[in-house]
């Protein structure tokens, strides 16, 4: 089988590139903590609401982690609780959410926050709300006639 | 060579099924793009649907017509009539088996569609659970799938004959390649059929009451992969075998197009966990590898593309063509069955390019379950692999009707590729947008309480209806170039192009031939890429959950 000198040229250059996009998503992931929200935590979906840190949904305050809140998300068809919450600028904030029902998206629109829940587990991701203003999240996996009226407001403020 | 293999023409009672499938097809491309409109219009926020019919039962009807009837039936016709041309007319007893998978997928595809209409099923085509449809609408998928694999059988006969009246050969191109991608449609379909049957059906026949949710979508997921793939390889094929021969040139490399074939068939399936990269239960080391999988299937991408342009430039220079794209040219821009395969082919590089982004790891979550996705697949699926089949289907119909394409139906067609193009730009352009600024996928009108984020959306959903209006209007032209070719064009001979390689001398490998060894490589893949993270879901899996019809009734 014979290959053409252009084709290896080519396909040097092709998997050279790949070779390159691979190590510096891998390197963003697994060295600096970028990873996808991968949260390996389960939950029975049925008694959510009595178990913490859900049975406390919106922002709440902890000490000695290496972020300073929690943010607390109980999904249902079709709203989240909190529907409104406010975060204080430059906060570092663990969001975490979890479904009660069907399979539902939690994505902050206007961020990196973009993450799938799933009844029986818990998701998370650290971040830093590191500007003024009010973003919306929005679910954004298909879960019913309301679909589209499922949203909340992260306010974030001085 | 055997007469067989010779023959020019698809014998007629072949032709008759593999017409059969694209009686169905087109059928699925009217109504499920007569939904796709509706759709770009309601969420343009001036349309609202009458009679009480709900956005996401149309969006069920578009995703089940588009995804998996139009593609499934077109391209189980077009590999069917491929291999009468290149293997022989296909035997009575493979040719009866073919019939019956056509009628069973065509059942099934009933079955589904009724409980849809029904309101019974409004899960999409993607059926998440525990979102829980009608129990006949899981069998009717079920149905589908099985039919598929009932076709692509009557395919593996006809080849296996061949191979076994040709020993040491390698059997004829578009033949293999029309075989491999039935073999990773069968191993794929494994994964949706077993969710299916031993999940999905037992649980919405109430004989079980809760069902694994992250085991179901990496089953279904382990499928919906390489059901892109199976969409792309018949698009691949008609690139690959049949334009060098329509533009009058010559293959490439007839082993280089094997190799990328096979390719595909490894690295198309242990890849699922790049649509699940934001999912909760799937460790990230597992995601990363099977990101780095997916990767693997961009290199016989990038060997695909140079074959094509290397096939194209020689023939421009073969004609006389000077200059670094002086060859561009003198392409054949005036015969739709290569101007509309090519405008699909050209839309691949912006679509392979988004598709590199999606699969990219932690950036999905930029993109992930944004509208900027259905932007994607409309460029792959619904402008690379459609403007292709829609370019197989000007020669192929009035080949296997007895009738030519005129010269007015080809100018028709020209239009239509242009037609779909624009359209296209539009609608694909604007969702790409709208998801880059979080617009989401799969969702009706809304303001989201005229929230500031939203409002910026609604210009691109405006952008997006006007696309949506030209693409169906391209829908129009094309089934009236269908119509034509299938019943009103003039009697005549339509040629059925297969291409030849530039080098006869260069026989390819037998190797390809092994399927011991391809199969062996590909479960190895997949058993490396999903036991370990497959037992974990088991072993750590949370209380099941009970199904959900979070959707109106009639």
């Amino acid at each position: 089988m014979h290959m053409h000198k252009f084709e290896k040229i080519w396909l040097i250059f092709g998997i050279g590139a790949l070779v390159v996009f691979l190590s510096v998503v891998g390197v963003s992931a697994f060295y600096l903590g970028n990873k996808p929200p991968s949260c390996l935590t389960t939950i029975d979906p049925e008694k959510v609401d009595t178990q913490a840190p859900f049975d406390k949904p919106g922002l709440n305050k902890v000490e000695g982690k290496e972020w300073d809140y929690e943010l607390v998300y109980v999904a249902s068809a079709f709203s989240y609780n909190p529907t409104e919450v406010e975060v204080p600028l430059g906060a570092k904030v663990k969001v975490m959410a979890t479904t009660k029902d069907v399979i539902h998206g939690f994505q902050v629109a206007g961020t990196n926050i973009n993450m799938m829940l799933e009844p029986g587990y818990i998701n998370e991701i650290v971040t830093t709300f590191d500007k003024e203003g009010e973003y919306l999240v929005v679910c954004n996996e298909y879960c019913g006639t309301g679909h589209h009226l499922m949203s909340s407001k992260i306010k974030v403020v001085k | 060579m055997s007469s067989q293999t010779t023959k020019l023409k698809v014998d007629p009672r072949d032709g008759k099924l593999a017409m059969a499938h694209f009686y169905v097809a087109f059928i699925a491309l009217t109504l499920g793009g007569l939904m796709g409109l509706l759709q770009t219009l309601v969420r343009s926020g001036k349309f609202e649907l009458p009679w009480g019919i709900d956005y996401y039962q149309i969006l069920t009807v578009h995703g089940v017509l588009m995804g998996l009837v139009l593609t499934t039936f077109f391209i189980m016709g077009f590999q069917y009539a491929a291999i009468s041309r290149t293997a022989g007319t296909h035997s009575p007893a493979a040719r009866r088996i073919g019939w019956i998978g056509f009628w069973v997928m065509t059942v099934g595809t009933i079955m589904a569609a009724t409980m849809v209409l029904l309101k019974e099923a409004s899960v999409l085509y993607t059926f998440y659970a525990p979102l829980k449809a009608h129990w006949i609408f899981y069998l009717g998928m079920t149905f589908v799938v099985i039919g598929s694999w009932l076709d692509g059988a009557a395919q593996i006969m006809t080849y296996a004959r061949w191979r076994r009246e040709n020993p040491g050969k390698p059997s004829p191109l578009l033949s293999f390649m029309a075989i491999i991608n039935t073999v990773m449609w069968i191993v794929a379909s494994l994964g949706v059929a077993a969710t299916v049957l031993f999940q999905l059906l037992p649980w919405s026949l109430g004989l079980v009451d809760t069902v694994d949710v992250l085991v179901s979508r990496t089953l279904f997921w382990y499928f919906g992969h390489p059901l892109v793939y199976f969409w792309l390889l018949p698009a691949y094929m008609c690139w690959y075998a049949i334009i060098p021969k329509i533009i009058g040139g010559k293959i490439f490399s007839d082993s280089l197009a094997r190799l990328s074939f096979i390719l595909f068939l490894l690295f198309s399936i242990p890849v699922g966990f790049h649509h699940q990269l934001t999912e909760p239960g799937i460790d990230p080391a597992w995601k990363f590898l099977q990101v780095i999988l997916t990767f693997m299937v961009i290199i016989p991408s990038l060997m695909t593309a140079f074959s094509l342009f290397a096939t194209f430039e020689r023939f421009g220079r073969s004609k006389g063509a000077t200059g670094l794209f002086g060859w561009f040219k003198v392409l054949p821009w005036k015969d739709a069955r290569f101007t509309v395969p090519f405008i699909g082919m050209a839309s691949f590089i912006p679509a392979g390019a988004g598709g590199i982004i999606n699969a990219s790891n932690q950036m999905n979550q930029v993109v992930h379950n944004t509208i900027w996705v259905t932007g994607h697949f409309h460029l792959t699926a619904a402008t690379s692999v459609v403007l292709t089949f829609f370019g197989i289907t000007f020669w192929l119909v009035p080949h296997l009707t007895g009738r030519v394409l005129t010269k007015a139906m080809n100018k028709l067609a020209i239009i239509q590729g242009w037609v779909w193009f624009i359209g296209m730009a539009f609608m694909s352009g604007a969702m790409h947008f709208q998801g880059l600024l979080g617009g989401p996928r799969r969702s009706a009108y809304s303001t989201y309480g005229d929230s500031a984020q939203a409002m910026e959306w609604i210009p691109y959903q405006i952008a997006q209806a006007v696309g949506g209006s030209i693409l169906f209007l391209g829908i129009i032209l094309m089934i009236i170039i269908f119509v034509n070719l299938a019943f009103f064009a003039p009697k005549g001979e339509e040629e059925f192009p297969v291409g030849e390689a530039e080098n006869l001398d260069e026989k390819a490998p037998m190797i390809f031939e092994n399927w011991k060894l391809w199969l062996g490589i590909t479960a190895a893949l997949i058993l490396f890429a999903y036991t370990i993270p497959f037992i974990d879901m088991i072993q750590n899996a949370p209380p099941g959950s009970p199904g959900f019809k979070t959707w109106g009734s009639w």
